[in-house]
């Protein structure tokens, strides 16, 4: 087997019982990297001579005898709308296409502590705002089961990263499905945590109150492991929750015999590719097998929920995207006659077609006599979405869907049809606006490409969601399936 | 002018004298070199995020409760949003719909007249930095921003539409800036712009209910500038409607070299700053508690200690208005009071020499070299005869300029009172050989006379006689 097709629980055996060092893991994970990354084109930014020192550095400390943590010595990818100290962050836009931030954000310092090797920063949708990577300004990220296809969006490159063996770890985030989504896609696992479990200081906002960083991983225990990590309170970031961070890992029990899980009709129902539905319910079959007690049930107000998120989302980005503006950093336009022009030069020649969109819906939607018919009511409408759940999880312990109606679409398909690119979220978006945590993990296959399976639990229910995930995933073999 | 009235109203922003910034740990220090006191926060970087001070909390809450306004149980921030190069996020973190503090009002007394003014709201926000242009700002080829004071806390305090003339404006911002200082939570200086002020003005004819239409003035830097400003403002508006013209809804600012206001932009291009909640924010919930604990915290303010120097000093309402006008005025005068125990005479000299000589050089109590100890004392040499009123003025004079004991400069200068009879009638006898003139003018009956042979007598001695002894050795010598 190739190192980097392995997880970081094995590496982490390895690595401790010095089968292999963090240096040769992480060459091995650059050589794949070179081997792969023209046709896959995941990464923005590789930082290799920095990594190897790392790696170096966790060596000489094992070979000193001292403890490290599990992840010391892993290799991880970091979506590239996060602050890296001194390591380019573009958020895949031209307007920070130069832009090398003189902080970390908190899970860099965690990722830093636990002493994990950071091997360069992934593609993404300009800003985080699309579902293809499609909407970065510089190339798109190719889905590794197939490269004429999408790897999802907007975490698309983190994604193929991980599910092409060039990371075994990655970062995403997640504002309306942005990390479930393309681990769908890409047939990998992909959690997004409960809002404020994971500190958003240093993760380039696109829209503050839905924005929630979390894990990529090739199963289901690397996912906790990584999780166990960047989980936490920061003081840096106000809508970060004071909790105590459970060990995720300590969930993974696979009893989840009387688990009682809910399936929404409506993220069964029209709109959803049968045979991705056709999976889905196998899924709940083995469920069923285990144990768990599975039911019917519904989100009534779930068809708000896009209208809802793309009132808010952009109304928070048209206030969020503001400070770029060629003052301080970043793109600046060349010769502009004053300042006005030189704002508004900067920001037409500086932003993509997808963000423009969303700041001129978001500073619509906030403007004087239209913001009580459309973000007021958008907020109105989060607050039934988000009753519809708390209702639903009184009585099931989880709730159970596919991630994605359909699965990876072709590259270029709907990149002309926002409204076609935005149904794509339409089992996701909800999740945000309820602020609870959810998982995908991959089902099964429909002509050759992943279907992620989409488990969604309480505020701060991780553990919960990683049980059944982990059951799941024990007792199929769907995530040891591994594209060409 | 008679059939006008002017509808007058405030918006004050003070800046809160914490040691860092409202959402960071930058430093709040005035004067540093540019854009020294920043960090990734303060300057907007991207992915940073606001963590709010609660110092700034409690210190709104405290000005709040100063201004007797009712503090919220419920608060929040939110986002107002505008471009500008010295604002690195292009919005500001303030308060919308929900301030800190509402409801409140402060008493002024203008021409011996008290009048209540309402307070409509208190919030707290972000300050911009400073763009320093290259010339004028329509002429600048490229400007400098400093961030320094960017994300330094202020309060906004807006009153109530309810002054009806300059001098209640100023009265207005005199007792604002008082109370504020009294909590200490601010400098209030309005020279470091730590106390800034903008006036909301309209005017409309006599028994009208229905306001006119405002304009806003803005960049009045002293309430010397307010004074004029307003004036101007409302003589302005008037001449507009006498002229059969309305008066535009804009935005004015005040131009103290050409002593008027001009137009900066009109209603038509008012900005849309699209607020909305700071989704970055937890909304803030306030323990009633902890405002019970801050209530107790507050200092006697200015009406409260007015009305403690009129019962417990005996003094004037208006030696005690004046007095209480500062913290530092009033404290000082106190401590003088406790050393020296005669209420009426300190005030005497706070109010009349000291207040003159500050004004002429332009210092206020904390710069001065004269302690409250060393007027006390002067006063017990007054008192003791050791040296006239008039020598009183000098060396008191002296104290003020160097800081020296009131002795010594007594000493120093020789300026010891002469009431040795002795001495004094030898000059007395020189004086009436000198002038016979007065001498018989005296004695055919004009008393005034004698002021003038008490002059010379103090004349010779350097004004160092006692003037008391003099008057009477004169009398006694001229006989009847």
């Amino acid at each position: 087997m190739q190192l980097h097709y392995l997880t970081a629980h094995q590496l982490h055996d390895m690595l401790v019982s010095k089968q292999i060092s963090a240096e040769e893991l992480t060459r091995a994970v650059f050589d794949r990297i070179e081997q792969v990354e023209e046709k896959i084109r995941a990464y923005v930014t590789l930082t290799q001579e920095q990594a190897l020192e790392l790696a170096r550095q966790v060596d000489k400390a094992r070979l000193a005898g001292e403890t490290l943590p599990l992840l010391a010595g892993i290799p991880v990818a970091i979506k590239d709308n996060m602050c890296t100290k001194g390591v380019r962050t573009t958020c895949a836009s031209k307007i920070l296409y130069n832009y090398i931030p003189p902080y970390n954000a908190t899970v860099m310092e965690r990722l830093n502590e636990a002493r994990a090797v950071m091997l360069g920063k992934t593609n993404l949708d300009e800003f985080a705002m699309g579902s293809s990577c499609e909407n970065s300004a510089f190339f798109t990220t190719c889905n590794p089961w197939d490269t004429n296809r999408v790897p999802g969006g907007s975490s698309g490159g983190s994604a193929a990263a991980v599910a092409a063996g060039e990371a075994i770890l990655a970062l995403g985030s997640d504002t309306g499905g942005s990390i479930r989504q393309p681990a769908s896609f890409c047939g990998v696992v992909g959690m997004k945590p409960t809002y404020g479990a994971v500190s958003r200081y240093g993760l380039v906002a696109y829209a503050s109150s839905l924005d929630q960083i979390g894990p990529f991983a090739r199963d289901v225990t690397d996912c906790a492991m990584l999780l166990n990590v960047i989980c936490g309170h920061d003081p840096l970031d106000s809508t970060s929750a004071p909790y105590d961070v459970p060990d995720y890992t300590a969930f993974l029990s696979g009893d989840i015999k009387g688990t009682k899980i809910g399936v929404p009709r409506e993220y069964m129902g029209e709109g959803i590719d049968p045979a991705v539905k056709e999976v889905i319910q196998k899924a709940i079959d083995v469920y069923t097998g285990l144990g768990a007690i599975v039911e019917e049930t519904t989100l009534p107000h779930s068809e708000y929920a896009l209208p809802a998120y793309y009132l808010i989302a952009p109304a928070e980005a048209s206030s969020n995207l503001a400070r770029y503006d060629g003052v301080r950093y970043g793109y600046r336009a060349g010769e502009a006659e004053d300042l006005v022009n030189m704002f508004m030069q900067t920001r037409s020649e500086g932003f993509g077609a997808e963000v423009k969109r969303r700041i001129m819906l978001g500073t619509y939607a906030l403007s004087a006599g239209y913001y009580d018919a459309y973000y007021n009511k958008a907020l109105k409408v989060r607050t039934l979405i988000k009753d519809d759940f708390d209702r639903a999880l009184e009585q099931y312990d989880l709730l159970l869907g596919p991630t994605a109606p359909v699965t990876a679409f072709k590259r270029g398909e709907k990149v002309d049809d926002p409204l076609q690119m935005y149904m794509v979220d339409i089992c996701t978006l909800a999740v945000n606006l309820a602020g609870i945590p959810a998982i995908s993990i991959p089902a099964g296959m429909v002509d050759n490409l992943p279907v992620g399976l989409q488990l969604i639990g309480r505020p701060f229910g991780e553990g919960d969601i990683l049980r059944a995930a982990y059951a799941f995933e024990q007792n199929t073999d769907h995530h040891r399936k591994l594209p060409e | 002018m008679a059939h006008y009235e002017a509808v007058i109203g405030l918006e004050v922003h003070v800046e809160l004298k914490t040691n860092t910034k409202i959402f960071c740990h930058s430093s709040t220090e005035f004067g540093a070199d540019p854009n020294h006191h920043v960090c990734p926060v303060c300057l907007g970087l991207p992915g940073v995020l606001p963590v709010v001070n609660k110092k700034v909390v409690e210190y709104a809450v405290k000005a709040g409760l100063a201004l007797n306004c009712q503090i919220a149980a419920f608060s929040k921030f939110d986002r107002k949003n505008y471009y500008y190069p010295d604002l690195p996020k292009n919005y500001q973190i303030s308060q919308y719909d929900l301030p800190i503090a509402e409801h409140g009002h402060l008493e002024i007394n203008v021409n011996g007249a008290n009048k209540y003014i309402g307070i409509t709201r208190v919030h707290m926000e972000e300050d911009a930095g400073k763009l320093v242009h290259q010339g004028t700002i329509s002429t600048t080829p490229y400007s400098l921003v400093d961030y320094n004071r960017t994300g330094v806390p202020l309060i906004e305090i807006v009153s109530e539409p309810d002054m009806s003339s300059a001098d209640e404006a100023v009265a207005y911002l005199e007792k604002l800036k008082a109370i504020i200082q009294y909590t200490g939570v601010s400098d209030c200086k309005m020279q470091e712009g730590s106390l800034r002020c903008d006036a909301n003005i309209s005017v409309r004819p006599v028994g009208q209910a229905e306001l006119g239409t405002k304009a806003e003035i803005k960049n009045m830097n002293s309430f010397k500038a307010l004074h004029k400003a307003v004036s101007y403002e409302i003589e302005r508006q008037i001449e507009v409607l006498e002229d059969g013209e309305r008066v535009v809804q804009e935005t004015r600012t005040w131009d103290e070299a050409r002593g008027e206001t001009f137009s900066m932009r009109s209603k038509e291009e008012a900005h849309d700053y699209r607020y909305f909640p700071d989704p970055d924010l937890a909304p803030l919930v306030i323990d009633r508690e902890w405002v019970n604990e801050i209530k107790a915290s507050l200092p006697e303010l200015p009406d409260e200690r007015r009305d403690r120097f009129v019962k417990v000093y005996g003094l004037p309402e208006y030696d005690a208005m004046v007095l209480t006008g500062t913290r530092e005025l009033a404290d000082y005068y106190e401590q003088c009071v406790e050393l020296y125990n005669n209420p009426k005479l300190v005030s005497n000299w706070v109010m009349g020499d000291l207040a003159r000589m500050m004004n002429v050089s332009g210092q206020e109590i904390q710069d001065l070299r004269i302690s409250p100890h060393q007027l006390a004392k002067m006063l017990e040499l007054l008192d003791k005869g050791t040296i006239s009123g008039k020598i009183a003025k000098t060396v008191f004079e002296e104290m003020f300029k160097t800081g020296k004991d009131p002795g010594k400069v007594v000493e120093e200068k020789g300026l010891v009172q002469i009431s040795d009879a002795g001495l004094i009638d030898k000059v007395v006898e020189e004086v009436i050989a000198a002038n016979p003139k007065s001498v018989e003018d005296y004695r055919a009956g004009k008393e005034k006379a004698i002021g003038f042979l008490v002059g010379q007598v103090m004349k010779s001695t350097k004004g160092k006689a006692n003037p008391g002894l003099v008057n009477e050795l004169l009398k006694e010598k001229l006989g009847k």
